[in-house]
This record gives structure tokens, C-alpha cells and sequence, in this order.
């Protein structure tokens, strides 16, 4: 063997350990993609993944009133938990108040929200369209949408929130080294 | 050096008492032998000395897991009241009542969005999906098999001090005010290999992990930070993690907020983008005067606090003391910790314990000879990317007190004439 086809060898044999070491044993399970629909939950700001179904804000005051108004009061009002309706304009103040109206910037994310943990005694127990409609009426309360604006697949992820252009990501990529 | 140190050994090297760092290593007993005779003078006669009755009776026989002393049963973790909201909220390390750097795994705080969750590992699955080649499940058998990295390091909720924005400082012990934050020896399986079988698609830059709780709790990370250091934790302090703390199985970000280090983890999808989950846009997002919030605000920063002497707790005369507290930084070593006896007019470096580890609490110590004066007591950290705690005149000066998360200001004791040691502020 050659000091040179030597080299070539021992590079090989180093490469393939250090790849050996990187992989592990590869005792993961393969997965369709219908066998994970279910677990599928999270939406992003593009939307995609929201499921069929649709919700006015007047289904949503119905859905509101019965599961939600313990904890959030009436309209949004809060207490004992967050408020979610109002505070528009009080970024700057001694006091801001942060609701899905003045703080919120995406509103996929009370989609995702909602029906990943509320009502809080019963997490994933709502219907899509009682999400949809459940959505549309905290837009609607905090005056985003229309009372009769239809919120869906479609619509949702284009709404702009009044809060959007008022976040800054704080996340730089680290330079390869 | 040796000699200038015997000499001066109780000559103070910053004001109010503060004595050398390395006082009580070398020279010891040579060195104090004067002060303590003095000291000792001074003590009333001890009582005379019995048998004690434990040495005239068999104790109890050994046991399948162990318990604490009873008479330890005082020191218990920290909870403010009753939350809105059942299993929301959470509990805080009773840092006080601690030493050395790890959190025993029955007193690690504990923050809860929707309750512990009570999970069998045998059904328990984490899918690795989105963005990647091949969508993966794993058994926890299965994880239990891959190679392990074991690393002892910090986790702090972006949350923990927030009382400290206050006007008024709030009248609580270290842990009460600042026990968000713990200290343990994780065990887990670097997510790296995984992402690497399951093959990341290039467009794949961040990942969402999910909670297998009622909140489902989700938080978009970074792959760059899943490729760095994060892992897949099985264990803590070397058994299996607590349930609250994510039983079977939770994402440990060494360094990052509390909040993102999902615990109960079931799902991590490869997304292009961030997921924008409640939890960071709604909450864990920094709201700056100017009315604009910053996001992906992750590492925690540089912090350390005194916890003994500390707040609740009584001076017990005049005399020496040992200062002692925990220092900790999520972008890497602690290089240093200052302590001052005179709010914060002059300084003395104190000693770090070894180990003295990256993203890991140091045990920083320093001796003290409180005169009986008035005095507040205040500790500094340096960490090795040179960033130094700010005062917290500094830190509300620059961003408000609304920013709510990542408060590591330096912690101010005020100790009064009468030995009662309480929060101010500087």
C-alpha cells in the first residue's frame, strides 16, 4: 500500500467513526403523515394547518358566555384570568395593558391557543368551528373585524393586528465557525 | 504574598469589614487564632456533655427511598398564593436554606401552565416531524438507548426576580424573591443525533417543541441551538426527572429562559419560521418605554444573589461571617463575583468554588467581620463573555419596569444595627 492510498484509507476510516458517532442507533419509528394528523396541532402565522370549519363573532359570544366568561368576564373584561379585549394605545403608559387587542401580534395564535388549552378544564374539547367563532369574537370585541366577518382557513392568517409592527426579534443566527 | 496575607489576615480589604477571599483557606486557624480566642472569650461556658440517647438505642433500619431528616422539614419550596387558575403558577428553590450548587430534584422550582401531568412511559411517544426526510417516533425505551451527555446546569424562568420591578422592594428571602432559578446534573440525549436521523430539511431553520400537558405548552427554538448543546433530558440529579419538572422526558436549552425547555415533550416539528405560540408573542416578550416589545429574548443573563446573609434571615452578633451566594450565566463560565459590605462604595472579590462550569450556578464565598453597624450587603457578577450585572437603577433605568422578564440586577441586603437583614433598594 502506498504512503498515499495509506491516507485516503485512514481519512475514510476517521470520517466513517465520526459519522458512526453523530447518527446514534436509529431506533426511531417511521411515521406517516395521516398517523400524525391528530398531533398535528400548531398553526403558524401563514395558517397552514388550520382545519376546515368556519365562525362569526356572534356563534363566538354563544360559545363565549357558556365556556369562557368564568375566567376571562364578561366581553373580555378579565379577571380572574387576563384580559382579553381593550388596552389599545397603552404600550407607552406607566401601566400598559396587554390584551390580544393592544399586544397580540398574529392572530393565528389564538387560534393555535385556544384550541390547544381552552377552556381550561377541558383543553381540545372545542370544535373547529367554535374556535373559528371563539376568534372571531375577540377580534370582533376588540374591534379588528366586523360583527359579521366570517373567520376561517382562509381569512384568519390575513388579518393584520393592530400590535404587529411594534415587535422586534432579538435572535441573531450565529456565524458558522 | 503568603506572609502579606498572615499578617493581615483580619486587616479589611474593602469597607465594612470585608476580609481576603482566601482567608479562611490558608491560613485558617493560624490566622484567626487571635480573633477567635477573642471571640470565644467572650461565649458563655458550654453545658456539660451527655451520652446522647441515639448512641444507647438502635436506630431505624435502612429504607427503599430515602427521606430527609424531619428536622429539615421547614425547607420546603416557595409558593405566592394561590394562582387564578389551578396548575397555573408554580413554586421557587428556597435558596436560603441551600448550598453548594445543585438544587435537590424535591426542592427545584416548579412553573406549570395547565397542571402536572400524571405520564406512563411506556405510552408515552416523541415525534420529530415537519421539515425533515424521514418523520420519526421514539419510544422512550428507544431514547434510553441513544448515547447520553450528562452536564450539571442552571434553569431559570424568564420570570424569576420580576418582583423586583416593584416601587417598593418586596420583604422576602432570597428564594422568594429570586428561587426561579435551580441547579442540576441533566442527563439526556443530544438532540442533534436525532435531527440528524430524521434528516432536516434545508429550508428547516427552527423547531417548535410541544408539551404533552393540558396546555399543550409550545415554544419555537432555534436549530442553531439545537444543534449546539440542547438535549433530550431523562434524568436529573441521576434519577428519572420529577413529573414537574417533565417526566419522562423535557427539552433542556442550556443557558435559554426557563419557559422554552418544554417539559413532558411529545413533539418537535421543523418549521421555516416561528410558530408565534402564546408564549412568545403574548407573554415572554420584553415591553420596552418607547411601546415596542422585543422577542427571542433567550439567553438569561448574567446574575448572581447573596443567600447568606440574606433577607428574613437575622445577623447573629457581631463577628466573622461567611458570605455566601450563587452566581450563574446563560452565555457561559462566571469569571468573577465582587461583593460589597458598604452599598456598593467599595468592592472585594470573592472565591468561586470549584467546579465552576458553563451555564451552571458557582458557589461564590467570601469571609465578613460585621462590626454590628448598618450595612448592606451587595454581590456582583462577571461572566466570561465579560457582560456584569447592572445595578438595578441601571437595568429599570434602561428598558422600564415593564419588561417583566429577565431581571439580574444586583440584589441589595440591608442590614440594620439590630442584626434584621432585609431587600432595599440601591
Amino acid at each position: 500500500m502506498s504512503t498515499c492510498k495509506a491516507i485516503v484509507v485512514a481519512i475514510a476510516l476517521f470520517a466513517s467513526a465520526a459519522a458512526v458517532a453523530q447518527e446514534g442507533p436509529r431506533l426511531g419509528a417511521p411515521v406517516s403523515p395521516a398517523d400524525i394528523a391528530a398531533w398535528d396541532i400548531s398553526i403558524g402565522p401563514s395558517g397552514a394547518g388550520l382545519p376546515q370549519g368556519s365562525g362569526t363573532a356572534a356563534a363566538g359570544a354563544g360559545v363565549y358566555n357558556t365556556k369562557c366568561i368564568a375566567c376571562h368576564g364578561e366581553k373580555g373584561a378579565g379577571k380572574p384570568s387576563d384580559q382579553l379585549v381593550g388596552g389599545a394605545g397603552t404600550m407607552h403608559d406607566a401601566a400598559p395593558v396587554r390584551t390580544v387587542g393592544s399586544y397580540w401580534p398574529y392572530a393565528t395564535t389564538l387560534f393555535d391557543y385556544i384550541r390547544r388549552a381552552m377552556p381550561w378544564p377541558q383543553p381540545q374539547s372545542l370544535t373547529p368551528d367554535e374556535v373559528y367563532s371563539l376568534t372571531a369574537y375577540l377580534l370582533f370585541l376588540n374591534g379588528v373585524i366586523g360583527e359579521t366577518d366570517v373567520m376561517s382557513a382562509t381569512t384568519l392568517p390575513k388579518i393584520a393586528m393592530p400590535n404587529h409592527d411594534n415587535f422586534d426579534n432579538a435572535y441573531h443566527e450565529p456565524r458558522r465557525r | 504574598m503568603k506572609k502579606d496575607l498572615h499578617q493581615n489576615a483580619l486587616e479589611p480589604v474593602a469597607g465594612n469589614g470585608l476580609l481576603h477571599r482566601r482567608l479562611f483557606l490558608t491560613q485558617g486557624a493560624a490566622a484567626l487564632g487571635s480573633g477567635v480566642a477573642l471571640l470565644a472569650a467572650r461565649n458563655a461556658a458550654a453545658a456539660p456533655l451527655e451520652v446522647p440517647a441515639t448512641m444507647k438505642t438502635p436506630g431505624v433500619p435502612a429504607t427503599g427511598y430515602g427521606e430527609r431528616s424531619h428536622f429539615e422539614s421547614k425547607v420546603q419550596r416557595i409558593t405566592n398564593g394561590a394562582a387564578p387558575t389551578l396548575g397555573t403558577g408554580g413554586s421557587r428553590t428556597p435558596l436560603e436554606y441551600l448550598e453548594g450548587i445543585i438544587t435537590p430534584n424535591s426542592l427545584h422550582f416548579e412553573r406549570h401552565h395547565n397542571g402536572v401531568p400524571d405520564i406512563d412511559p411506556e405510552q408515552h411517544r416523541v415525534l420529530i416531524h415537519g421539515l425533515v426526510e424521514r418523520p420519526l417516533v421514539f419510544s422512550l425505551d428507544a431514547l434510553s438507548r441513544y448515547p447520553l451527555v450528562s452536564r450539571i446546569q442552571f434553569l431559570e424562568c424568564s420570570g424569576n426576580s420580576a418582583g423586583m420591578n416593584a416601587p417598593e422592594p418586596a420583604q422576602q428571602g432570597a428564594g422568594g424573591l429570586h428561587g426561579l432559578v435551580s441547579c442540576a446534573n441533566w442527563t439526556g440525549v443530544p438532540l442533534a443525533i436525532l435531527l440528524q436521523e430524521a434528516g432536516v430539511k434545508p429550508e428547516g431553520k427552527w423547531l417548535l417543541a410541544e408539551g404533552a400537558d393540558a396546555a399543550g405548552m409550545s415554544r419555537s427554538v432555534p436549530l442553531a441551538k439545537a444543534y449546539d448543546d440542547a438535549i433530550l433530558a431523562l434524568y436529573q440529579n441521576g434519577e428519572r426527572i420529577r413529573p414537574s419538572n417533565g417526566y419522562p422526558v423535557r427539552l433542556f436549552l442550556p443557558g435559554y429562559e426557563g419557559n422554552m425547555n418544554v417539559k413532558w415533550l411529545r413533539r418537535i416539528k421543523i418549521t421555516a419560521e416561528p410558530t408565534m405560540t402564546k408564549d412568545e408573542t403574548s407573554k415572554y416578550t420584553d415591553l420596552l418605554p418607547n411601546g415596542r416589545a422585543e422577542m427571542f429574548t433567550f439567553p438569561m443573563g448574567v446574575k448572581s444573589v447573596i443567600t447568606s446573609p440574606s433577607g428574613t434571615q437575622k445577623m447573629q452578633g457581631a463577628g466573622l461571617y461567611q458570605i455566601s451566594g450563587i452566581a450563574w450565566s446563560g452565555s457561559g463560565k462566571i469569571r468573577r463575583v465582587d461583593v460589597s459590605a458598604d452599598r456598593g462604595k467599595t468592592w472585594a472579590q470573592a472565591k468561586l468554588d470549584e467546579p465552576v462550569l458553563s451555564k451552571a450556578v458557582v458557589r461564590f464565598r467570601l469571609p465578613w467581620r460585621w462590626d454590628g453597624g448598618a450595612s448592606v450587603l451587595m454581590s456582583r457578577a462577571t461572566d466570561e463573555t465579560g457582560s456584569v450585572q447592572p445595578t438595578r437603577a441601571k437595568l429599570i433605568g434602561d428598558r422600564g419596569p415593564n419588561y417583566r422578564y429577565h431581571y439580574n440586577a444586583i440584589q441589595s441586603w440591608n442590614v440594620t444595627p439590630a442584626g434584621e437583614i432585609g431587600n432595599v433598594y440601591v
